[in-house]
């Protein structure tokens, strides 16, 4: 790795008044392909989520504006069809799933332990393509034939269809190990990097939910890779595994495809929870209320996690008791899920709330993903998921926990945007485009609650009349939720030419990623810092000279 | 990099801060992996287990067309290279590279071998038309013209298959057993699906273990492994182990079916 390097690091850049860093110790692309420092890795994840985040978003608002007036027949049923399959596809598999561990995940993690790098370094890289190949081929599909199955590309369909599933699926596949390897790196760097003085009670909480979504990651994308695998040799071979006609098993798909697809939901959600917990400790200045209870529920939904995805089987004939005990489960979840939710409102609780933009996105997870998780509940119970399954309720149940999960994403990119590009954003556009997601997002899905319990069914390319003034309502709300995102974009790329400079600890935070500079060192720390309370703020002091906060064992 | 690191022990990796440090970090990086491939390997079992439970009688047709006897032999072979593989390691920790050399070449030896064996059954029924999936000859034009018949064929109707086996069929039997046998015949197809999925992707694993065991023989070449420093043959050993106890797994749910 170092050879390629050499050619563009020979001089030292001595031109520049800023201090050696990260980002500009080596130059040019070849310094970033062959990189194996873990946060240019992370960028390079952010960099691709980037694009992802844009075609889907994309290809969501196309299916919102046909359905402003599908008389117009702005899309034909196929590309209807084939819309919010590849919406469906990019944000779970390119965005919200390797968002938070690989982007954020893969810079802050490190930083916290105070470690040098990833356990793994050339793994980390080698993740990095196997995700990028997985991108281009999703991309080729594009092209190709599209995909039409929905993104849970259920057989019989799927293992016939004519749309490109198999470029899909073995996109999807590489993308799985790139996954495998991020948890397993993430696991390791974790469990055996730990610093003088950091007990597994004493991590930022963000390092326990990276640790459970290593578990999940490990225990549930296996069985996806087979999967698709066997999907795969379904389309080529026609090997009957999932055909009734080739004497297989016709649900058969749909055990193994949630069997990863439910915890795939908390591979999202998990590192979710993690950034909550440091987004609402720093900017309250108060240490996290019930540490350990937020610590053990992430290893507590970890486990369940992978013991429920019976419940998306409810009505394709599985035994009723077997459905009776998915349900029972599936309610177990909301308890450790509850008490995150509860842990954080405590820490709120006469803390000294700075409305930052990080602040406004984490208040809007709580608010929405409290609505999630509680609509989850009606999903999970077997009367009303007959009543509901296949409808907008369900569409709108997981857009308000995954969405909640992106708000968080966002948050977190604000939050940490500071350490990683060493640039302050602007500060009122962000709480701005705070607003305009939080606003966008009810205004889309809360029509889309009542029409689906009103009985509109999903994925639909025509509504009787009756339903005209949800989904008028539903699509404006679309409108400002995608203003909201390309505000945080241009905020976030605006901030790297003309941030004001930002200081090494901008938000007064007591974990380790705010003692080195900003941006950080190459190698992060000189030293290794030794490691206390990571949510003590009293060690954290406001210098008003400098007018900036001054962590303790400083670089 | 800054000069502070450039004097590292070439052994130590420049962020971890020692040996045992680094050591437990690949082993936890290793187990983790395997854990992986356990459950990868865990969802065909499952699959497996399924149709077992739903077509047993397809099972039952489907392994006597399987040589146990070269099944057992592989089993042997690959226990053996298990203990070879374990004498490497044990030779890498004393810091011996020759007789690390002498256990690999054994262990690779194994490995070839079992996939001699495999290709032998392989094309034996690829001959017969024992295939997976729509490739299987489903109209038995392979049989009685050995070697010409593995052309391949497009799918027929279940029905089509179990009218042919009941016309075939010589011996006295009862009407349940032959319901039961015309049931399994019918299914054949999805038996030697899983028979070569489950078998193809093991004998992945052996082909990745032999490359494996190439690289390390270089390195014991070169004699890179000291009894401090005996990580890559420790952990290709673990892995090794897994694809053999895979294998004892395979044997007898495929060829051990009565
Ligand atoms: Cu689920």
């Amino acid at each position: 790795m170092e050879i390629n390097a050499d050619s563009s690091a020979g001089v030292a850049p001595t031109h520049q008044a800023e201090p050696l860093n990260y980002l500009n110790h080596k130059k040019g692309i070849a310094s970033w392909l062959f990189t194996v420092d873990h946060k240019r890795i992370g960028l390079m994840y952010l960099a691709l989520i980037g694009v992802a985040l844009f075609l889907g978003g994309v290809f969501a608002l196309a299916v919102r504006t046909h359905l402003l007036r599908p008389s117009d027949k702005m899309l034909t049923p196929e590309q209807y069809a084939q819309m919010f399959t590849l919406h469906g596809v990019i944000m779970i598999f390119l965005v919200i799933i390797p968002g938070i561990p690989a982007v954020l995940g893969n810079f802050v993690v490190p930083l916290m332990l105070g470690a040098k790098d990833v356990a793994f370094p050339k793994l980390n890289l080698f993740s990095w393509y196997l995700f990028a190949t997985g991108v281009v081929m999703a991309l080729v599909t594009l092209f190709t034939g599209g995909l039409d199955t929905g993104w849970t590309l259920y057989t019989p369909y799927s293992s016939t269809s004519f749309s490109n599933v198999s470029l899909v699926g073995t996109a999807a596949f590489i993308m799985g190990f790139s996954s495998i390897l991020t948890g397993l790196n993430m696991m390791v760097t974790i469990q055996t990097m730990r610093p003088k003085g950091m007990t597994i009670f004493r991590m930022p909480l963000f390092l326990w939910a990276a640790y459970a979504t290593g578990i999940i990651q490990i225990i549930g994308t296996p069985v996806l890779a087979i999967t698709l695998l066997l999907l795969l040799m379904e389309r080529f071979f026609r090997v009957g595994i999932f055909d009734p006609a080739m004497g297989g098993d016709a649900v058969l798909f749909q055990h193994f495809f949630w069997f990863y697809s439910h915890p795939a939901v908390y591979i999202m959600v998990v590192p979710a929870f993690g950034v909550m917990s440091e987004l609402i400790t720093v900017h309250t200045r108060k240490t996290i209320f019930g540490y350990k209870a937020i610590a053990y529920s992430s290893v507590a939904i970890a486990i369940l996690s992978v013991i429920v995805w019976g419940h998306h089987l409810f009505v394709s004939g599985q035994t009723m008791r077997t459905s009776v005990i998915f349900s029972i489960i599936t309610f177990a979840v909301a308890v450790p899920s509850a008490i995150k939710v509860f842990n954080w409102m405590a820490t709120l609780y006469k803390g000294s709330i700075a409305l930052t933009t990080p602040m406004l996105f984490a208040l809007s997870f709580l608010f929405t993903f409290g609505i999630g998780g509680l609509t989850g509940l009606f999903c999970g119970a077997l009367a009303i998921d007959v009543h509901v399954h296949d409808t907008y309720f369900v569409v709108a149940h997981f857009h308000y926990t995954m969405i909640g999960v992106v708000m968080v994403m966002l948050g977190g990119f604000y939050h940490w945007w500071p350490k990683i590009t060493g640039k302050m954003y602007h500060e009122r556009l962000g709480q701005l485009s705070a607003v305009l997601v939080f606003i966008g997002m009810q205004m889309t899905f809360l029509p889309q609650f009542i029409m689906g319990s009103l009985g509109m069914p999903r994925r639909y390319y025509w509504y009787p009349d009756e339903f005209s003034m949800h989904h008028h309502i539903s699509t404006g709300g679309s409108y400002i939720l995608a203003a909201g995102f390309a505000l945080v974009a241009f905020n976030l790329i605006w901030a790297i030419f003309n941030g004001k400079k930002a200081p090494a600890n901008p938000w007064g935070g007591a974990t380790m990623e705010w003692y080195t500079q900003s941006p950080p060192l190459p190698h992060n720390f000189d030293s290794a810092p030794e490691a206390g309370d990571p949510y003590d703020y009293t060690k954290v002091h406001w210098d008003n000279e400098k007018k900036e906060f001054i962590s303790p064992y400083v670089q | 990099m800054s000069d502070s690191h450039a004097h590292h022990d070439p052994h130590l990796a420049h962020h971890f801060d020692s040996h045992k440090q680094q050591f437990t970090a690949q082993k936890l990086g290793m187990w983790l992996f395997l854990a992986t491939e356990v459950l990868m390997f865990g969802g065909l079992f499952v699959a497996y287990s399924v149709f077992r439970y739903n077509h047993p009688q397809m099972f039952h047709e489907g392994h006597k067309h399987l040589n146990w006897i070269l099944g057992a032999t592989n089993t042997v072979i690959l226990l053996f290279s298990s203990f070879t593989m374990a004498m490497a390691v044990r030779c890498a920790q004393l810091g011996n590279n020759k007789a690390v050399i002498r256990f690999l070449a054994v262990t690779f030896a194994c490995a070839l071998g079992f996939m001699c064996i495999k290709y032998v059954e392989y094309s034996e029924k690829i001959a017969h038309g024992h295939l997976l999936g729509n490739l299987y000859d489903f109209e038995h034009k392979s049989e009685g013209a050995e070697g010409e018949g593995h052309s391949a064929v497009t799918h027929e109707s279940t029905e089509d298959a179990s009218r042919k086996s009941t016309e075939s069929k010589p011996e006295a039997e009862t009407q349940e057993e032959a319901a039961a046998r015309i049931e399994g015949e019918k299914n054949q197809h999805v038996f030697f699906s899983l028979y070569f999925m489950m078998t193809g992707l093991h004998g992945i694993h052996v082909l990745v273990g032999m490359a494996i065991m190439i690289w390390l023989f270089l390195r014991a070449r070169k004699n890179e492994f000291t009894p401090t420093h005996f990580a890559a043959v420790d952990l290709s050993g673990l892995y090794w182990h897994i694809v053999d106890i895979v294998w004892i797994f395979l044997f007898p749910l495929f060829y051990l079916i009565s």
